[in-house]
């Protein structure tokens, strides 16, 4: 798999990644070469082996619907790089 | 004759497939134990796991699970005990983690289906292609602030079931049948509130439009419907665009679209100009979600009745006509109360009874069969009145109006006035006797042919005795006086 510069453009897009225009091409080399790394996991013949979804044997673990967690804005705005009042803040983002 | 658009080219079918939003009813959050309760003070209803602290870990609410399978139960669906979570990758400032926790290859509840009727009785099924669990977004404030949005993350990673139908829809009509007989399906079975209006159901209409026989064309999203008419007008609106841009030589491009109900028209979201390479991968923080059939049997035994089946036990039970029938179960509430009314007494009575004044009153009042002022066991006892002879069915409505105002029990209500019905034959004799004695030319006239006037003399006895009378024996003793 090899991938083109416009892919590369629209990838970093998607990853919200700003990458100036000559910054592209060598960003493109190093995808190319992590993925040419992983493409040897193709040459492994999985025919009939169940895709395996964790190292885990165990199942999901499920828990009691009750209210545990919470009443911690404070703290959780104290992170925040702006807020205002009870609420985070973002660059006006409208429809 | 089946639903079209005539253009400048001849009918257009339109084909319409819903999503819908359906907010989980829980104490809990799917994968947090932050509180799900409507309407708190923002963000205080938010964990570490809800506003993505790197390290914090989903565990996901058990409860959650089981209000899917009921609703898939109720669904008529089939319920795969093997389902998995995946990561569905998209930025914006609702979304703390930059993905969407849903469930994309491995559903948990696969094909079912819905019964709608129409206007005309009409009946259609309308396919259920999956439904899946996965977090709601938070909430963006935009009227707060000129160059900020305000961010409340309370909803962020409450539990929605998204409830995706096949392209099986023809018509407006069609749509609003369908979310409604969804949301009566999903409030039965108490695993979703059902309110548009609070957001806690919201619908994404697919519409797409094609001349007859023609395969699918290419559809639009009409994004986040808040309400059933709203749903119909946007299918309406956006059939009509598409229509113009094919009959213009034009080609619909498939995107993302808004309904401005104010303007009555779609436009384009141009934030979701990537929304279709939302990178899906499985979720690696979650093993795959494995249920037991034990479970589900559990589950589906302990289901509530639904609509289509009180429905149709109405019908035979209590002998009622389809219409009356679907009237009284369209609310759960309204059905109970109509069968506690029912049961035991005369069910087409109890019927008119609720369908009827019942219901103008709550109207009037402006009460909801929960405030009723009326409850259930004393209209039954109202009925019982009736039916032993104590009150005739004109008096009833009299003292249906005072259980209304003073919410007084009847046979109270029948003593403080005075209401019990005469049947005492001597009375009844007498008040005639009174009455032919005073209207003697009337009863000449009568005696003379005119048979018509013996409604006006049932009238003045019934006047005489202030309608307490037994109206069986007025006509009775009436008629052997006059004709006697």
């Amino acid at each position: 798999m090899s991938l083109d510069l416009a892919t590369t453009r629209r990838i970093a897009k998607l990853a919200r990644i700003g990458l100036e225009e000559h910054e592209l091409e060598a960003t493109r080399q190093k995808l190319n070469g992590i993925l040419g790394w992983i493409d040897q996991l193709a040459e492994v013949d999985v025919e009939g082996v169940p895709p395996m979804v964790g190292t885990e044997t165990e199942t999901l673990r499920q828990r009691e619907d009750k209210v545990t967690d919470g009443n911690c804005r404070d703290a959780l705005l104290a992170c925040a790089p702006e807020t205002s009042g009870p609420f985070y803040t973002v660059p006006k983002v409208v429809e | 004759m089946s639903y079209v658009i005539e253009g400048k080219t001849g009918p257009w079918e339109i084909v319409v497939g819903l999503e819908v939003h359906a907010q989980v009813i829980s104490q809990s959050k799917l994968f947090s134990g932050a509180s799900t309760k409507f309407g708190g003070d923002p963000n205080t209803q938010v964990s570490l796991v809800d506003a993505a602290f790197p390290g914090m870990l989903p565990v996901i609410n058990k409860e959650c699970v089981a209000q899917a399978i009921r609703t898939g139960l109720g669904l008529n669906a089939q319920i795969n005990l093997f389902s998995r979570f995946d990561r569905k990758n998209y930025f914006y400032a609702d979304l703390p983690q930059g993905y969407q926790i849903s469930q994309f290859e491995h559903p948990i509840i696969g094909k079912g289906s819905i019964e709608i009727e129409l206007q005309s009785g009409e009946t259609r099924q309308i396919g259920i292609t999956r439904l899946h669990l996965e977090q709601d977004a938070g909430k963006l404030l935009h009227d707060q602030d000129p160059t900020k949005s305000f961010v409340d993350l309370n909803r962020a990673g409450v539990a929605l079931m998204e409830i995706v139908s096949e392209p099986d829809i023809r018509e407006p009509e069609e749509a609003g049948a369908y979310l409604r007989k969804l949301r009566q399906i999903l409030r039965y079975l108490g695993t979703c509130d059902g309110n548009m209006e609070e957001g806690s159901m919201r619908a994404d209409v697919n519409v797409s439009v094609r001349k007859a026989g023609e395969p699918f064309r290419t559809r639009c999203e009409i994004k986040n419907v808040n309400s059933i008419r709203f749903v119909m007008q946007a299918i309406e609106v956006e059939a009509t665009r598409q229509i113009e841009i094919w009959e213009n030589g034009g080609e619909v491009d498939q995107e993302t679209r808004l309904f401005d109900p104010g303007r009555g028209e779609t436009r384009t979201m141009r934030s979701k100009e990537d929304a279709h390479d939302y990178r899906y991968f499985p979720d690696p923080d979650l093993l795959p979600l494995v249920v037991e059939q034990a479970w589900v049997d559990e589950l589906k035994s302990k289901l509530p009745e639904l609509p289509d089946a009180k429905r149709a036990r109405f019908q035979k039970d209590y002998g009622i006509p389809s219409y009356d029938a679907g009237v009284l179960v369209a609310e759960q509430a309204v059905a109970d109360f109509y069968e506690t009314v029912a049961k035991g007494r005369d069910g087409k009575l109890a019927a008119s009874w609720v369908i009827g004044d019942l219901f103008a009153a709550l109207n009037r009042t402006s009460n909801t069969i929960e405030t009723s002022p009326v409850s259930a066991a004393s209209l039954g006892k109202m009925l019982d009145l009736i039916a032993d002879g104590t009150i005739n069915g004109k008096i009833a409505k009299e003292v249906f109006e005072d259980m209304v105002e003073t919410g007084d029990s009847p046979d109270a209500i029948v003593e403080r006035k005075g209401l019990r019905q005469v049947t005492d034959t001597g009375v009844i004799d007498a008040a005639i006797a009174a009455i032919l004695e005073k209207h003697a030319d009337k009863v000449a006239e009568y005696r003379g042919g005119k048979d018509k006037l013996f409604g006006f003399f049932v009238g003045q006895v019934m006047k005489e005795t202030k309608g307490k009378a037994n109206p069986a024996l007025v006509n009775s003793a009436l008629k052997a006086q006059l004709d006697g």
